[in-house]
């Protein structure tokens, strides 16, 4: 019994390849139409990762800064320091004395350096501040507000009606390109379903002779089935070459990042490997779907 | 005992068009039997009902124990596997050449290669077409691509054979020729023939059994008939 089923297993994958060969021109258009779309899911699968990559960049990049009134007294920095830690959301929790600050706003311009050389550090206006980083950017505005509470604190910044624009427009990008890769899957999943539909419809007298001389329905699917991953993967070809090597050469030629170093690409190792995956398996498995539907249609009486 | 047993059986097309009425037929294990007819008196529909592309209205149909009438959908090909089926059109594979069409009949029951080459060849020899096996379908006469059709039926080695119209694309020579061949099948192998013809010439030569149908009805059987034109 299982020596029947490798046979027929082993006879299918054969059948397959010469199908493929026989029904060449068949065979050649729903390849093409695999090939063109699997391109462009790649092309909406690596955009819409990229985008959410350099959101995610932007989103690690936003601080809390903590000003700390100027009558508390550096012993009880400590005490400040061990509340802030208390509370869930934040990440790190860098202290930087007005001392600090100054000398680093001193080394960022001369003119800067000009007027605060004048200053004693009695003098200095600054304040000492937290620089915090957040784990959940979304609910930025709780945690301000939580440290806001904490005694000694004079005030929270961290840059509020900006970070709520970035916000909303972040939920929309990330949405849109999501909703993007989705439609675009779901129209090629149509396509070449459609295709293979076309392909198989030529064989319907070849499978009702299948039929006639006693082909169960399961050894009927089964060569198309193959036949359809067959092609799945022939398709996938010319999408998994054009990833790698077209990924690798706009990465190169952007160095890495588009406008501002903000904007950063995702390394191209091992991303193209992981979407040129991707892309085989979907090219695959519509394939086998759309063969299997193909085919169950024809098996009805 | 018998191999095919119809009993009461009747056939309403979803058109509304009755093909058959109340039918009652039975067809013993190594008999030869003509259905014959007019055009539309039923008889290929009667065929159909045996190899179950249709399924009767009404009765009960039992082909070599199988409750045709009955048969799911998915379990068909237990049926057809007992049977072979030769058609007016010879259905073969074009791209496929005279071996592997009839290899096809073996390959998808999972028979080993050993036994499907043996038996292919034995077929072959069998309907008179051994010497063309790496020939396709397209270079073939209609009569040689019937006797390719004819070997895939029997090459599985079913106890009943159905024919529907077998000669009807033939010339009364190629006619003559693939009824010399079923007649061997008949009396070599023992296999139940039963052929839907309207092809009075060979009716008469065969001098078989004769069904006859009109309008759905079966009018007269016969051992040993011949073409009754008045029946008819």
């Amino acid at each position: 019994m299982t020596m029947k089923l490798f046979r027929m297993f082993f006879r299918s994958i054969r059948d397959a390849f010469k199908s493929v060969i026989r029904n060449f021109s068949l065979s050649l258009a729903s390849i093409s139409c695999i090939s063109i779309t699997l391109i462009i899911v790649a092309i909406g699968v690596m955009a819409s990762l990229n985008v959410n990559n350099f959101t995610k960049v932007i989103k690690k990049d936003v601080t809390i800064v903590v000003f700390v009134k100027r009558e508390v007294e550096e012993k009880d920095l400590g005490v400040i320091k061990a509340k802030l830690e208390q509370i869930d959301n934040i990440v790190t929790i860098d202290y930087k004395s007005k001392k600090q600050l100054r000398e680093e706003m001193q080394a960022t311009s001369s003119t800067l350096d000009a007027t605060m050389k004048e200053w004693s550090d009695e003098d200095n206006p600054l304040k000492d501040t937290f620089q915090i980083k957040v784990d959940q950017i979304e609910t930025i505005a709780d945690t301000a507000s939580l440290i806001s509470k904490i005694e000694g604190i004079d005030s929270v910044n961290y840059g509020e009606t900006m970070v709520n624009k970035f916000l909303s427009a972040f939920k929309i990008i990330e949405k849109g390109t999501v909703l993007a890769v989705a439609l675009l899957i779901l129209v090629t999943v149509f396509l070449i379903i459609n295709t293979i539909k076309l392909t198989i419809f030529s064989r319907k007298r070849e499978i009702s002779i299948m039929r006639v001389v006693g082909a169960s329905n399961f050894s009927i699917k089964m060569p198309f089935v193959i036949e359809g991953m067959v092609l799945g993967i022939f398709g996938s070809i010319i999408p998994t070459i054009l990833i790698i090597y077209g990924y690798y050469a706009l990465y190169d030629h952007f160095g890495g990042q588009i406008f501002s170093p903000l904007i950063q690409l995702i390394k191209p190792e091992p991303f193209v490997y992981m979407v040129s995956l991707i892309v085989l398996l979907i090219g695959m498995l519509v394939g086998m779907i759309g063969s299997y539907r193909a085919v169950r249609k024809y098996l009805k009486v | 005992m018998e191999l095919i047993r119809i009993r009461d059986v009747s056939m309403q097309y979803k058109n509304g068009v009755t093909a058959i009425y109340d039918l009652e037929l039975k067809i013993k294990r190594g008999d030869f039997v003509f259905i014959i007819g007019g055009t539309g008196c039923g008889k290929s529909t009667l065929i159909k009902m045996l190899y179950r592309e249709v399924k009767p209205t009404k009765g009960e149909i039992i082909v070599g124990g199988l409750n045709v009438a009955r048969l799911r959908n998915n379990r068909v090909y237990k049926l057809r596997r007992k049977l072979g089926i030769v058609f007016q059109d010879y259905r073969l594979l074009p791209k496929s050449t005279v071996y592997e069409n009839v290899a096809f009949a073996l390959e998808v029951i999972g028979a080993p290669k050993e036994e499907i080459n043996r038996k292919v060849l034995r077929a072959l020899e069998l309907v008179g077409l051994k010497g063309k096996v790496r020939q396709y379908p397209d270079q073939l006469s209609g009569g040689e691509q019937q006797r390719v059709a004819i070997a895939r039926a029997i090459v599985n080695e079913p106890k009943i054979l159905l024919c529907d119209e077998p000669t009807g694309n033939l010339d009364p020579e190629k006619s003559i020729e693939i009824m010399k061949v079923l007649d061997t099948i008949n009396a070599t192998l023992g296999t139940t023939i039963v052929m839907a013809t309207h092809d009075k010439e060979i009716v008469n030569r065969m001098k078989k059994r004769v069904v006859i149908l009109k309008e759905g009805r079966l009018v007269k059987d016969v051992e040993k008939g011949v073409y009754d034109d008045e029946a008819i």
